[in-house]
């Protein structure tokens, strides 16, 4: 653009400007060397950045060090124009579908199961990781076990209370003990933001595997694709296995 | 137009409508670019906005029609005339630009007798990074739209330099609107096209030589 080209007759040409340095085209050309420099090298950069930040992160009360790329925690991602929430007075949980007995979960019928507690890496598939994150809930194995998942069942649909999110997990993916049903996120209870009162958490999975402000759990014949799945991403959510991504596993 | 209203003498045409133009359109999509930005990335607006898929979709066609209206006006035979003088101009640094640039200002400027051209050096450096700025936002924002071909790496890479750059632009553009704020004078030229010939002799003393030497030619804004 700032390079010179023919017809440049116009007013104010006949100036001594031709006689200058291109300055302009050299600061141009030079950030373009710096932003390829960049894209081949900063994953490294950006890793090192997260070290040296978490530290003065985990003491800010601001959030103010959050707007820093690349500093290791968590964004917010909703997909309705509002931030769903329940209170944990009034939150049920739905257990339904294939099953002999259908349930009706409150929060306190889901802390009265055994508790299940994971300290695991969240993995975004869009790049940021969270690491070591503490979770509490109650295997979701156990839930369906509650439930008596009846013969023929093959998968799991998960729904949000926002009204438009949903999931989905094979039967068998579900009944790993490293997915759980969540209640307790870095020892407190899970915040509006975060999903909360109760949400999934796949731990072996990127984040959109596990559905935010649960409030369904359907078992049926087979997958139904999620949200984001009809929208580009794999089924098969595992971490370092799919979306065409190589990060380290978080579970 | 109303331009020819005004007394000739007293006032230089600074900006062609062309110009102005484009300056308004960019400023429309950088703003919505900024918004959609900070809803995408800021914690806090992004839970209080959610609609992720339709932000992201706002976001990316405001980027992919940021270069438009400066290449369509650029290549305009007669109507790119004057922007692509004025891009020249923003290219080439005059004699006296590094050595202003070295005493920082105006008046340390004045003192010593430096003449600058049609723009200072602040806008030529701040043109030069905000020109680079777009073709990397350009290139890294293609990256993780249409991110299935490239290496995770490069992928971790495009956003890492995507999100510098979108802050550096907050500070370049904050300052530049500054700067704009607290010469008004200048400010409404962006509006209007016209500016004092006192206003030229104070900032841009060797642009004013240009234009009377070069005789009234007469506004060449079509």
């Amino acid at each position: 653009m700032v390079s010179s080209g023919p017809g440049l007759s116009g007013p104010g040409s006949a100036v001594s400007s031709a006689a200058g340095k291109p300055v302009g085209r050299r600061v141009i050309l030079g950030m373009l060397g710096l932003g390829a420099a960049g894209i081949l090298g900063g994953a490294r950069l950006q890793d090192w950045l997260a070290k040296v930040l978490a530290p003065a992160q985990a003491a800010d009360p601001t959030g103010l060090t959050q707007l820093i790329p690349a500093a290791g925690r968590f964004r917010i991602y909703s997909v309705v124009g509002f931030l769903p929430h329940r209170s944990t007075t009034t939150y049920r949980l739905k257990v339904d579908g294939m099953v002999d007995r259908p349930l009706d979960l409150s929060l306190a019928d889901l802390q009265s199961m055994p508790p299940t507690r994971l300290v695991k890496d969240f993995q975004c598939v869009t790049g940021w990781r969270v690491p070591s994150v503490p979770w509490t809930g109650v295997a979701l194995s156990d839930v369906l076990d509650a439930a008596g998942v009846r013969p023929g069942a093959r998968a799991l649909r998960f729904e949000s209370f926002d009204g438009a999110y949903t999931e989905s997990l094979t039967l068998d993916q579900g009944r790993r003990r490293d997915v759980i049903v969540a209640y307790q996120m870095e020892n407190g209870s899970i915040s509006d933001a975060h999903g909360g009162p109760v949400r999934m958490y796949v731990s072996p999975m990127y984040g959109y595997k596990s559905c935010k402000w649960l409030s369904r759990i359907t078992v049926v014949g087979g997958v139904q694709p999620g949200y984001w799945e009809v929208r580009g991403y794999d089924v098969d959510g595992w971490v370092g296995r799919s979306n065409g991504r190589n990060d380290h596993p978080t579970s | 137009m109303d331009e020819t209203t005004t007394r000739p003498h007293s006032l230089l045409l600074r900006f062609d409508r062309v110009e102005r133009a484009v300056h308004w359109v960019n400023a429309v999509l950088f703003t919505v670019l900024l918004v959609t930005a900070a809803m995408l990335y800021v914690p806090n607006i992004s839970a209080a906005v959610g609609r992720r898929e339709l932000v992201k979709t706002v976001h990316v066609y405001a980027g992919l029609a940021l270069p438009i209206p400066l290449l369509i006006s650029v290549i305009g035979p007669r109507w790119g005339r004057r922007l692509r003088a004025d891009l020249r101009r923003l290219n080439r640094w005059l004699p006296d630009d590094r050595q202003w640039l070295r005493a920082r200002g105006w008046r340390a400027g004045r003192d010593r007798g430096i003449e600058l051209g049609k723009f200072n050096p602040g806008q030529k450096l701040n043109a030069a990074f905000t020109g680079g700025a777009v073709l990397l936002m350009l290139m890294t924002g293609s990256i993780m739209r249409w991110y299935k071909p490239w290496p995770l790496r490069w992928r971790t890479g495009a956003t890492f330099v995507h999100d510098w750059i979108a802050i550096a632009l907050v500070c370049t553009i904050t300052g530049h609107i500054m700067l704009a704020v607290s010469d008004p004078e200048a400010l409404r030229s962006m509006w209007g096209g016209r500016i004092s010939r006192a206003w030229a002799r104070r900032r841009a003393p060797r642009w004013l030589r240009e234009e009377e030497s070069a005789g009234e030619s007469g506004p060449a804004a079509g």
